[in-house]
């Protein structure tokens, strides 16, 4: 492999890790928190299709955008009400918000744009465009640095930086702030915070807010960054992928995004190599298709060690007698 | 006169139909312990829960210092003064002390300056009152000793002139409790108000200046220590007069029945709980197992009663018993006549979702009297319960309630009735008494007894060392997976036996 293929895979890693690192880390506050969320795929499901929708009637993207993380904060309004004003199950209110989304947002698309179950493709100004660094067409072809940073750094939309800054961002409010101490306090012992006089519903409201606002901005970049318009089922289990890279990286920010990275390398591999020749073998697409999904099921079982989860993940908080 | 610190009137609270509190008054006089003490619930800690926020009263006042305060939260609470240590600990386990401390009472929006400032005032804390703990130590790398002054820091550090303990004790080694009550003491000196929940009568006793207290949800009478008597309170809780000792006539040891000879074993997570365990339990002796809770007591109960495996040799009436594979399970250990009363009824001595004839049958549903045929012969089993319940004074006597419907101590009736009444060879009970009332207490100690003196052998574990220097005959001290030392009940006392619960060994008896 030369060196511009490896850069060109690299390029794709970071655009696929991105919708992935948004999810998990939408998933580490809620988790954190105590709720557990599976339904993440919905969510981005959901955001995706009115992302895709508003884009494609208003021509412009940020208002697509809005509409995505509005449609994801809502099925997290219902999830949180579900799970924690309800003290429903966590996992039966995540499944519930997966279906709901796999079949509103094709109903939707199919009553009002009449092209089964799809958006209208999007053109330049309905989708986010690469944002191009200063000098990277004049340092492009000097040797090792310019592919770099023209290629691997530069040219990618604002959803993929504001990504990654969400990173060290989260880290920060996690473990400087009094939000993220309360935050990770509630979903160790949220008794504990209850009698410190600090609100557990309205902590793991915000948590749950904050999810639906990260998913949002993945079910968008999706559909307007990614791709050019909303399929069916696009998410393609990433919701799922990503709570696999939050196990991974046992609920911490900075490894959140290596294993995104991780798993989105595996999917830049896959879509990279096609049909591998091993001789008179040869490895058919579907193998490599399904590839990632196979080594996030590899990887949690063999190489993710003990992974403890927030002590009181799933349990809706009830004030005992 | 200074006003009360705190003043309760007519305070009533339900949960349905079930009177929690009833029209409850009480004043507590600023810079005295004032001790609060009932059987299970008596209502003691619903009433604490109100003063807390954690609940509001249905009708009542709350005067704090001759101020009438609604206390509708526990952030009001807070800022009454009012400091609450739970009886199970509200702690972050993997925070460390100072962000548990922090937690709530944070000065800003970003974490540094409240964490240094906590520090120089925790600082401050430990030279007032000798609250010495390291800021720096998670939550699980302290003992429970510790994590409970991390409690009272709480409470001093959101500066609380009232501090409300609830069973402090519980889960305290005699010389922690002790250590506790001193820095009681010198909170008292420095003018706090304490108010000190417990069934203890000892501890009433030691440590008060006031007593309350609480039967069925109401206050029954609120006395001066000095000018009372353990035997006075007790009548007081139950409502009549019940024997504080057990009445029992010394134990006729006979034959060795049981045989423990370096008994190990190593759990789930790899870490050796039992590390060579000899013990030797005779017939017509109840053995205590006394220790604070985590020191491998319930390891010794499970790979006795089959539910664990191990290693070593146990035999009973001279046969070995299989530790591992087949023949090591629950069904073999009843077969051979081991009867086991495990020490959580809840969620290994009974199902709480199935009916009391349902629970009765477990562990014994192969009992061939309860089969027909294929089937099995519920009206036997049920006619068999009624008689139990009976026998041994289950309220109410009724076969088809749920096991959740019965208080404490005739859930633990149930379970004790369906495992002596096998006659075994050996009976195997643990925490016998937790949760449970006075009255129940004295009824269950009489049958342990009288399994005794039919020539059986006991073996009695319990946190509640009061307990084992009452029913047993000999004690054995458990520390960190071994035993420190044995002695007979009438050749030692709590100091000793405290030392050896806390590592120190005893000289061998």
């Amino acid at each position: 492999m030369d060196f511009i293929t490896l850069i060109q895979v690299l390029d794709s890693t970071v655009r696929l890790a991105t919708p992935l690192l948004l999810a998990c880390l939408a998933g580490l506050y809620s988790e954190r928190a105590g709720i557990f969320d599976i339904g993440l795929e919905g969510k981005m499901l959901m955001a995706a299709f009115f992302s895709a929708a508003v884009a494609s009637v208003t021509g412009n993207v940020w208002l697509g955008l809005l509409a995505g993380i509005a449609a994801s904060m809502l099925l997290s309004g219902l999830h949180g009400l579900a799970s924690i004003t309800f003290r429903g199950n966590q996992l039966i209110s995540g499944v519930a918000i997966n279906f709901l989304a796999a079949g509103l947002t094709v109903l939707i698309a199919q009553d009002w744009f009449k092209q089964g179950g799809r958006t209208p493709s999007l053109l330049t100004e309905g989708r986010f465009g690469p944002l191009t660094f200063p000098f990277a067409d004049s340092v492009r072809d000097v040797p090792m640095f310019g592919p770099i940073y023209s290629e691997l750094l530069s040219g990618h939309s604002i959803l993929v930086y504001l990504a990654f800054l969400a990173v060290p961002a989260t880290w920060w409010i996690l473990y400087r702030t009094r939000f993220g101490l309360r935050l990770r306090a509630v979903g160790e012992n949220p008794a504990a915070v209850d009698t410190a006089g600090v609100s557990v519903i309205g902590l793991r409201f915000a948590a749950v807010a904050i999810c639906g606002l990260l998913c949002g901005i993945a079910g968008a970049y999706l559909a307007t960054a990614l791709q050019a318009g909303f399929v069916k089922d696009m998410t393609a289990g990433r919701g799922f992928i990503a709570l696999a890279a939050l196990i991974f990286a046992k609920w911490r920010p900075w490894q959140a995004m290596g294993a995104c990275l991780l798993f989105g390398l595996l999917q830049a591999v896959a879509l990279r190599f096609q049909n591998i020749e091993l001789g008179s073998v040869t490895i058919p697409v579907q193998v490599m298709d399904a590839l990632p999904y196979i080594l996030t099921v590899v990887i949690l079982a063999g190489f993710v060690g003990k992974a403890i989860p927030p002590r009181s993940g799933g349990e809706p908080y009830v004030k005992e007698r | 006169m200074t006003a009360p610190a705190i003043e309760l009137k007519g305070i009533s609270k339900s949960f349905g139909p079930v009177q929690a509190n009833k029209d409850i008054s009480i004043r507590v006089a600023p810079g005295t312990i004032h001790g609060i003490i009932g059987e299970n619930g008596a209502g003691k800690s619903t009433l604490m829960s109100i003063l807390y926020g954690f609940y509001k009263a249905d009708k009542g006042e709350i005067w704090i210092n001759g101020n009438r305060t609604e206390i509708p939260d526990s952030q009001a609470a807070i800022a009454a003064g009012i400091g609450m240590v739970f009886q199970h600990f509200k702690l972050v386990e993997n925070f460390t002390v100072l962000e548990n401390i922090v937690l709530g009472a944070e000065d800003g929006g970003l974490l540094m300056p409240s964490l240094s400032k906590a520090r120089k005032i925790l600082k401050e804390l430990a030279a007032e009152y000798e609250l010495h703990v390291d800021p720096d130590k998670r939550i699980d790398e302290i003992g429970v000793g510790m994590q409970q002054r991390v409690e009272i820091l709480k409470a001093l550090y959101r500066q609380a002139d009232i501090l409300i303990l609830d069973e402090p004790t519980g889960v305290l080694t005699p010389p922690e409790a002790d250590q506790l009550f001193r820095i009681l003491d010198r909170l008292r000196a420095e003018g706090k108000t304490i108010i000190l929940i417990t069934h203890k009568l000892r501890e009433i006793m030691d440590a008060t200046d006031t007593v309350s207290v609480m039967r069925r949800g109401q206050m029954t009478a609120t006395v001066k220590t000095s000018e009372t008597s353990p035997e006075h309170l007790a009548e007081l809780m139950v409502g009549r007069k019940v024997l504080l000792r057990v009445d029992k006539v010394p134990a006729k040891p006979g034959k060795p029945i049981v045989e423990i000879e370096q008994l190990r074993v190593v759990d789930e997570a790899g870490v050796e709980r039992l590390k060579g365990i000899d013990l030797t339990l005779r017939a017509g002796e109840i053995m205590g197992i006394a220790g604070v809770a985590g020191n491998g007591q319930s390891e010794l109960l499970e790979v006795l009663g089959g539910m664990r495996s191990g290693e070593g040799v146990i035999r009973l009436n001279g046969v070995d018993l299989p530790l591992q594979g087949a023949g090591s399970d629950a069904r073999a250990r009843r077969a051979a006549h081991v009867a086991h009363v495990p020490e959580d009824r809840q969620s290994e001595g009974l199902i709480m979702g199935f009916h009391a004839w349902e629970n009765v049958a477990f562990g014994y549903h192969h009992a061939p009297e309860y089969q027909k045929g294929l089937l099995m012969d519920n009206a036997v089993l049920r006619a068999d319960t009624e008689a139990k319940m009976a026998k041994f004074d289950v309220r109410p006597p009724d076969p088809w309630l749920e096991a959740k419907s019965f208080s404490g101590g005739n859930q633990q009736k149930i379970v004790v009735a369906r495992e002596i009444e096998r006659n075994p060879e050996l009976l195997l009970i643990g925490q016998p008494t937790r949760g449970v009332d006075i009255g129940a207490i004295e009824f269950i100690h009489k049958q342990i007894v009288a399994l005794r003196d039919q020539g059986k052998a006991i073996l009695l574990v319990s946190v509640e060392l009061e307990e084992i220097l009452s029913l047993a005959d000999r004690v054995a001290v458990m520390f960190d997976g071994r035993i420190m030392g044995e002695r007979a009940v009438d050749e030692t006392d709590e100091k000793e036996l405290g030392l050896m619960m806390a590592g120190v060994a005893g000289e061998v008896a």
